[in-house]
């Protein structure tokens, strides 16, 4: 039995730990810890509700619209406030503009280097590379010119040792199976898509006024005007501008993306039948399309349980519970206690080793993450889980999609179930948002021009205006699955906040009753050829696009105030 | 032409970026530098001809928006040319190597490139719980940013979190986090990029100028470059017109809000916040936040989590504010305003923050905020 520990999991966002035991060449047991707390809960305790979204949304800077549109709805759920269509269609735009840009840049620069070995492009032939590209995509860049360019500059890196960020990986290791020609075009492609997330972004600079971290959210509404005849609002010149980059995120996921997908997946598909994990599988849904209480949802909710596609459950909110037996927190109750979000209760204790340690200590607690649960249940969130329970609704272009890859890879439906299945979902679903992004477009171009030119539910701007004591939920379907915040208003201030994020779903410890979270199940089984260089646990780690930072909350019963200076 | 010259412009040339995109992001460095007109050529040739320095980013109580700014600095490619001149060897965000060989990469740099090497902190560094808030490899950030930043020939803290502690040292600071400069004490060179997140153009001109001059830009008393942080929001704003005409916003979505007028009463901390949004703008010059219809938040200051909130509320109230006072003089009166209620929580914050660090960490003097100086 051989002990791995990767640490730091680099190519993620926070900081993330996996320990493994490696027994026959196979991960026999494995730990998910998360080493990073900073809790912004308990700061937020005593604050003004409507300043939540901006302290939330530093939960991320990666996914950084997500807390903000999870808390922005949270607390209008608390107070009653109801944003106006465009509110909604701005909103709508922001989230997939979000799940678009992240999705691209998870594939290309935070997952592609597992699969992808840079030092074997060096060997590739710049015409045959030529040729592979311009067999599988009508992508303009594909000359032997433009390859050869791309190696030569890879060729000076090594040359000069001076690899950089791409120094002492795993280059060489057995895993790594594509042919040198696709290597070069996958690092080419790399770049590219440095460049495209950087032009397709500036919807949210339009959106927001700057990405990361847009500054238009407001409780009730958003704070970007919308009128066409004025240049200081969103305008026609706004919508053309949408137009272009929609156009050009369409050509580049069409033309670039979903092939290297297909390309790249067509040489793994023994990862098919890896890193399945739980089997469970949950939405909140996203994307609503009317202003109605309960509107219907582009993206449906639903739970699926053990892998079985004939049965969609209806997401019930109250079947939500938290564990934190091996997380660093404690319960009144005690350890083994589970607790609901509206009634969390978290202590930070930590009990670990005294750093600079070795191992953790995996019998006891072991995380800065607690352990999400779904009527007693590990449950894995994502991109994966959202295309599943489409699927299974028979939504009409996922599944078309869904089948359309699968009969291109000659594979079955059970092979969704996998790590290569995450990657797929990712690409599948980047491809319906840059399809269906345009709508939400056309819908507020048509808003302007019948005068509806709302962005703000202003009735419960004022604190006099809300209850005097009340609760909240926020849902939100993120890039990396579904996002719950909780919030109590009392006396217009935040009484408890807390959030149940899709990293913790995914990365959180084993439970009360010790069943292992998600990661922990996936990686049981996955083959380690060299426990020295343990690529294949990234691959599988990777695949669910880890975000720990946002994993980590925390939350405060005890009503602590916050001493600050009012400037009113 | 010298060798690494020669091999600066093949390697421009096979990324595709033509001469006159380079020049034209020298020059646009040169105008936010404030230098004058031939300083492009001095930048260009100090570019093309200084071996490429070495840079590790460290990241720990982060969200990694600064580093996804960072990965935003904007065209002309040329921005990107910065990412190759220098090597950064060590990013856990982006770099392939993953565990024992990641850290090997950082272990290299320390020992090999002692005192030479550019080191980047995003994230603030809690001092509490023995440093078990966040770890790396089984170690105290604290205990990692002491060896790197200590041997460092320069650390830039990006990110207000990094510069003043940021969210997680927000009252009533958790886990007791601080920023760089005061969490290890006597670095080499400390310049900080304050903001949430640091814009991406203020990091690109920092880093030029260093390869330009050899030498770091002149900084303010809070260790933030002039050329960015030397003038506040509201003297650069676009709708500084509509408030010196007592033209306001008085609720979102408003015919004033679609017509671009000021967002004071809404909230709006530009008259005490001092960063270049104005005028390099976010994203390409895409936007900004107040040409986007929002309030800005005061992100670049000490404590605004703190002292700028709530958000929504104006900065103190005066007699006679409204159309037909004299504007100016209001405006001056509400910078003197808030700076005063500023300075009193200031004293009762760093009261906290050293009770929150423990003894052996010195309380930063300069916490006292830039605004009051206006």
């Amino acid at each position: 039995m051989t002990h791995i520990v990767v640490d730091p999991v680099t190519r993620i966002e926070g900081h993330l730990r996996i320990e493994a035991e490696v027994d026959g060449g196979k991960v026999a047991n494995a730990w998910s810890s998360s080493t990073m707390f900073r809790g912004i809960e308990i700061i937020l305790q005593g604050r003004d509700p409507r300043d939540a979204w901006a302290f939330t949304q530093r939960i991320c800077g990666v996914c950084t619209t997500v807390h903000a549109i999870a808390s922005i709805r949270a607390v209008e759920d608390a107070i009653g406030a109801k944003p106006p269509p465009n509110a909604r269609l701005l909103r709508n735009l922001i989230i997939a503009a979000q799940c678009i840009q992240d999705h691209v840049i998870h594939f290309y620069h935070l997952h592609a280097l597992d699969w992808v070995d840079i030092v074997s492009a060096l060997e590739a032939d710049p015409k045959a590379t030529s040729d592979l590209a311009m067999s599988i995509s009508d992508w303009g860049k594909s000359s032997a010119t433009y390859f050869k360019g791309i190696q030569d500059r890879v060729k000076s890196l090594v040359e000069r040792g001076q690899l950089g960020p791409f120094a002492n990986a795993y280059w060489g290791h057995p895993a790594y199976k594509l042919p040198p020609e696709a290597n070069l075009m996958a690092v080419a492609h790399y770049l590219e898509a440095l460049d495209w997330q950087r032009e397709f972004i500036k919807m949210h600079a339009i959106l927001g006024g700057k990405n990361p971290h847009l500054q238009s959210f407001l409780v009730g509404g958003m704070a970007t005007p919308v009128d066409p005849n004025h240049q200081a609002s969103l305008n026609i010149h706004t919508i053309a501008q949408f137009k272009k980059l929609i156009a050009g995120a369409q050509e580049f996921v069409s033309k670039v993306y979903i092939p290297d997908l297909l390309a790249v997946a067509s040489f793994y598909k023994d990862w098919a039948g890896i890193g399945a994990g739980t089997g469970n599988y949950m939405v909140f849904g996203e994307y609503p399309l009317s202003d109605e209480a309960d509107p219907e949802k582009f993206l449906p909710s639903g739970i699926i349980r053990n892998r079985d596609l004939s049965k969609v459950e209806d997401f019930d909110p109250s079947k939500i519970t938290e564990a934190i037996k091996h997380s660093w927190y404690e319960y009144d109750g005690g350890d083994d206690q589970t607790l609901h979000p509206s009634q969390g209760q978290t202590k930070p204790t930590y009990t670990g080793p005294e750093p600079p340690y070795e191992r953790l200590n995996t019998d006891g607690k072991y995380s800065w993450l607690k352990s999400p649960r779904y009527d007693g249940v590990p449950m894995e969130v994502g991109p994966l889980a959202r295309m599943l329970v489409a699927y299974a609704r028979g939504h009409e272009q996922v599944k078309g999609l869904v089948d359309a890859v699968l009969g291109k890879l000659e594979v079955g439906p059970a092979a969704l179930f996998s790590t290569l299945g995450r990657v797929a979902a990712r690409g599948i679903e980047t491809k319906i948002l840059v399809d269906k992004i345009g709508d939400f477009t056309d819908e507020l171009a048509a808003n302007m021009g019948k005068g509806e030119l709302r962005i703000h539910d202003n009735s419960k701007w004022e604190p006099a205006s809300w209850p005097k004591d009340s609760m909240g939920a926020g849902f939100h379907e993120a890039p990396r699955g579904s996002l719950s915040h909780w919030v109590h208003v009392k006396d217009g201030k935040i009484a408890r906040y807390q959030c149940v994020v899709p990293s913790t779903w995914n990365a959180g410890p084993r439970d009360e009753g010790e069943t292992p979270g998600p990661y922990e199940a996936a990686l049981l089984g996955t083959p380690i050829a060299n426990p020295e260089q343990p690529i294949e646990i990234l691959r599988t780690v990777h695949s669910f696009d880890p975000c720990m930072a946002c994993g980590v909350h925390v939350v405060d019963t005890g009503g602590r105030e916050v001493t600050r200076v009012k400037v009113r | 032409m010298g060798k690494l010259q020669s091999d600066f412009r093949r390697e421009l040339a096979a990324r595709g970026v033509s001469r006159r995109e380079f020049m034209g992001f020298c020059s646009a460095m040169a105008v936010a530098f404030g230098l004058p007109k031939g300083a492009t050529a001095m930048i260009a040739e100090a570019i093309e001809n200084n071996p490429k320095p070495t840079l590790v980013w460290l990241n720990y109580q982060d969200c990694a928006g600064n580093t996804e700014s960072f990965l935003r600095a904007s065209k002309p490619t040329a921005a990107e040319v910065i990412l190759d001149l220098i090597s950064i060897d060590y990013h856990e965000v982006i770099m392939a190597a993953a565990g024992h060989q990641a850290e090997a990469n950082l272990r290299a740099v320390v020992e090999n490139q002692k005192g030479k090497y550019i080191a980047v902190v995003e994230g603030s560094i809690p001092t509490g719980a023995n440093g078990a808030y966040c770890t790396v490899g089984g170690r105290a950030a604290i205990d990692i940013a002491r060896e790197v930043c200590g041997n460092a020939a320069a650390t830039i803290a990006a990110g207000t979190c990094a510069t003043f502690g940021g969210i997680p040292a927000a009252s009533p600071n958790p886990t007791g986090a601080l920023g760089v400069g005061d969490a290890v004490p006597g670095i080499k060179k400390l310049i900080n990029l304050s903001a949430c997140p640091m814009n991406a153009q203020n990091m690109t001109a920092t880093l030029v100028y260093y390869l330009t001059y050899g030498d770091w830009p002149a900084l303010d008393k809070l260790n933030r470059p002039l050329f960015a942080y030397g003038k506040s929001i509201h003297d650069a704003c676009e709708r500084r017109s509509h408030y010196n005409s007592g033209q306001f916003v008085e609720q979102w979505g408003d015919e004033a809000h679609r017509e671009g007028q000021c967002l004071y009463k809404m909230g709006c901390k530009g008259p005490v916040t001092f960063q270049n949004c104005p005028n390099v703008g976010w994203n390409d010059n895409t936007s900004w936040p107040i040409a986007c219809g929002h309030g800005c938040i005061g992100c670049a200051e000490p404590d605004f989590w703190d002292k700028m909130t709530p958000f929504y509320a104006h900065i103190p109230g005066f007699p006679g504010f409204g159309k037909g006072s004299n504007i100016d003089k209001v405006g001056f009166w509400a910078t003197i305003g808030v700076t005063t209620a500023f300075a009193g929580h200031t004293l009762v914050h760093l009261g906290k923050k050293r009770m929150q660090s423990g003894k052996d960490t010195p309380a930063d003097p300069n916490v006292n905020p830039k605004g009051g100086e206006a």
